[in-house]
């Protein structure tokens, strides 16, 4: 599938912004289930200072705001054929150790409730599939998808508590749980196309687990799904703040907003 | 800031004790002819007047050392023994081909951690090392920093037990101190003795600022254009090693920075000047990995600099040493050390380690619970001789003590014997008389190779029968002389 993305992220600040540095990751790599056709960046407000890889193999722009703004925006226009795997991503190609996903983040700290949901399942070597399947259902069941009642920062716990989140918590149970089964787990951004739709409300977040025979395995609670042609990945790591679109630190600059517009169509 | 461990406290008595100028006891050895004729010709009043003009010197110049909780003296004076510890040019060519052997080891190792991890696969080190500690920086996988240096700057502290017997006490990997104390060590005896110096040829070790500055110019990432610029990163005047920053930085005729003096400008870590920002491209930090960039690792530091994390990844900065290194002189990883040598080297190991138990493993732990008041325990990440127990010099409610925090998290601790450690003399009121010593000589390492300077930090115990050297417990320190060939 050919799926197109136009997507631009405003930032308004009260005040003008006396220094700000921000990690931009917006920009996807190809991989089995996706091929970039072409993808552009460009930055309003703001220049770029460098561009590398993190240890999770996304890529990264540092930009640095300029002295005084009061309106940053970062935009994205690309194409990419994508492949229907099944949600299987597949083998393992960055240097990072397993291990490091089986490691708790503050986002992802389990405590009594993400325990409790952990003790109805077991880890069975033959049906990783099925365990992880029916775990993405019973968090679905149990978080509602809600809009504004959760924000970048609450922690998988606290959405799990609270029962309402959006894709983000969804993600931060679904791996949490994982972990605590002793799967390997990573937090995936990134989009999806929703066929009833061009403007897309945000961003979209899923969970993989990693399965011995398979590999990085894609479970996306919002919808039910393991990702399939209308999803793109953009960033991963071991929660948000890894894979974040952008992230940094903004000095005297009062309020921050933000307004984000994509849209993603065939 | 000097500090680290100690052995023991006292000797098992009647352990025979190597005197590295009287042997053991067969009278003075080759390397101390020279000074013992000297010696000789001396008046122990003259020397004991001139031991006094070196403290006077020293505090004028300043060389103070602060000691953790000592709140009445912020700065405190360390002794200075003006006998030195003199070292055989074969005796150094010796220790120099197992520092250099060591030293590779060690950066092929940070390099393996941080990549394939071969030496796990292989089961050679158990993968629990690396996932449990804490110096691990998961940032740092797949990068490969300028020239493959993790290391730029290593102090192989080593403890000697006879003529040819030397120990390696721990690996300084992260943020080798005490550079200054050599340098300026050799100055004051270079002022008290010219005499001694004209009749024996004693190695320079005044060339380490700039054979630390071309060492650190040769690591300068690709980016880099012209003559490197280097820079040193301090963490400001209440570090405790401020002064050997500021020192080494004048030394070297390069920059002393502060995280404030710095910003990412056009790509590169900048730092500000009178003609606007000038590009640094090495930087030697000595701020640690945690606090060095706020944006990448702890948000709250004030030291670091924001994004300098981001253009060292991008390969617009070198910072020596490497973040992330500290795994590389962690007490369970040294443990593991001869085996980390043979694997990236192919050799047996030239420098041996001090045997050590590593209480994480049942077998030793029921060894090292039986033997406490043997033996000198350590954690696993501490240093500067605090949160151990010297077992010899313990008494039974310490001991007893110790047990209950060592049997709640053993995998913390490790063990190991208390070492005969070697004695020089120093001077007392009373003539010579014999004080244990350890040695750290400071290496550099390039992608041209590995450099280590003809001399060193001797540290020596100057309570008698002491074995603890450190500076943060009272230990002084000794001018440290490398003899020239024949």
């Amino acid at each position: 599938m050919r799926l197109t993305v136009d997507h631009t992220s405003t930032y308004s600040y009260e005040t003008g912004v006396s220094y700000a540095l921000q990690q931009v990751r917006k920009r996807p790599v190809s991989l089995p289930s996706q091929s970039i056709l072409s993808w552009d960046l460009t930055i309003d407000g703001a220049h770029w200072e460098t561009s590398y890889t993190d240890h999770h193999g996304n890529l990264v722009d540092l930009i640095q705001l300029e002295p005084g703004v009061t309106s940053v925006s970062v935009s994205v226009k690309g194409e990419v054929e994508t492949h229907d795997t099944s949600g299987v991503v597949g083998g393992h190609s960055q240097l990072v150790p397993l291990w490091l996903y089986q490691r708790h983040t503050a986002l992802t700290a389990p405590a009594k409730g993400l325990r409790a949901l952990a003790g109805k399942f077991s880890r069975h070597p033959a049906q990783d599939i099925g365990v992880l399947h029916e775990l993405m259902a019973e968090i679905a069941g149990a978080v509602t998808y809600q809009t504004n009642e959760t924000d970048s920062h609450t922690t998988a716990e606290d959405a799990l508590q609270q029962g309402q989140g959006v894709c983000q918590d969804h993600a931060h149970i679904f791996i949490a749980v994982a972990r605590l089964l002793g799967y390997p787990a990573r937090y995936v951004g990134g989009y999806l196309m929703m066929t009833d739709r061009v403007d897309q409300d945000a961003g979209h977040a899923w969970a993989e687990a990693w399965v011995d025979g398979l590999g990085w395995t894609g479970f996306d609670v919002s919808n039910g799904i393991s990702p399939d042609a209308r999803y793109i990945q953009v960033a991963t790591g071991l929660d948000y703040s890894d894979a974040a679109p952008i992230r940094g630190l903004v000095y005297g600059a009062g309020r921050e907003n933000l307004v984000v517009s994509i849209q993603v169509q065939q | 800031m000097i500090q680290r461990l100690c052995v023991a406290e006292d000797m098992a008595e009647g352990e025979e004790i190597f005197d590295e100028m009287h042997g053991f006891g067969e009278g003075v050895r080759a390397p101390y002819a020279g000074y013992d004729c000297w010696f000789d010709k001396t008046t122990p009043s003259a020397l004991l007047k001139k031991s006094r003009d070196a403290q006077t010197f020293f505090r004028r110049t300043g060389i103070t050392f602060n000691v953790y909780g000592q709140a009445e003296a912020d700065e405190r004076l360390i002794p200075f023994d003006l006998v030195p510890r003199i070292i055989g040019a074969s005796e150094w060519a010796l220790l120099v081909r197992g520092i250099e052997q060591r030293v590779k080891a060690i950066n092929a190792f940070l390099y393996d951690i941080y990549h394939r991890q071969e030496i796990v696969r292989a089961g050679r080190l158990p993968e629990r090392l690396i996932r449990e500690n804490d110096a691990f920086l998961p940032n740092m996988i797949g990068f490969d920093p300028p020239g493959g240096i993790y290391t730029h700057i290593v102090g192989i502290d080593l403890v000697r037990t006879g003529p040819n017997e030397f120990f390696v006490l721990e690996d300084n990997a992260r943020t080798p101190s005490g550079v200054s104390y050599m340098l300026e060590n050799r100055e004051t005896m270079l002022k008290m003795f010219p005499e001694l110096f004209a009749q024996m040829s004693v190695q320079r070790v005044s060339g380490y600022p700039m054979a630390l500055r071309r060492s650190l110019e040769r690591s300068a990432p690709q980016q880099a254009s012209g003559r490197p610029t280097v820079a040193i990163l301090t963490p400001g005047i209440h570090n405790s090693a401020y002064f050997e920053h500021a020192f080494l930085a004048d030394q070297m005729g390069v920059e002393l920075v502060e995280g404030h003096d710095l910003r990412v400008v056009g790509g590169r870590v900048a730092m500000r000047t009178t003609q606007g920002y000038e590009p640094i491209d090495v930087l030697y930090r000595r701020v640690d990995d945690d606090f060095l960039d706020p944006l990448n690792f702890r948000s709250e530091s004030m030291l670091g600099v924001a994004g300098i994390f981001d253009v060292y990844r991008a390969g617009g900065i070198t910072i020596a040493n490497a973040p992330g290194t500290g795994i590389a002189d962690d007490k369970a990883i040294y443990s593991y050390m001869p085996d980390i040598v043979e694997f990236y080297t192919g050799q047996a190991p030239l420098l041996k380690n001090v045997p050590t138990w590593r209480c994480a493993e049942a077998d030793s732990l029921s060894y090292v619970l039986e033997h406490l008041d043997e033996l000198v325990v350590k954690e696993v990440h501490g240093s500067g001789g605090y949160g151990m127990l010297v077992g010899p010099a313990a008494s039974k409610k310490e001991i007893a003590a110790f047990r209950k925090k060592l049997e709640a998290r053993p995998s913390n601790y490790i063990a190991q014997p208390t070492l005969a450690l070697s004695t020089v003399p120093v001077l007392t009121k009373a003539g010579l008389s014999p004080r244990h010593v350890d040695l750290r000589p400071f290496v550099l390492v390039s992608s041209d190779g590995v450099e280590v300077t003809p001399g060193g930090l001797t540290r020596v115990a100057m309570k008698k029968g002491s074995l603890v050297v450190n500076s943060s417990q009272g230990g002084g320190t000794k001018d440290t002389w490398v003899l020239k060939e024949g």
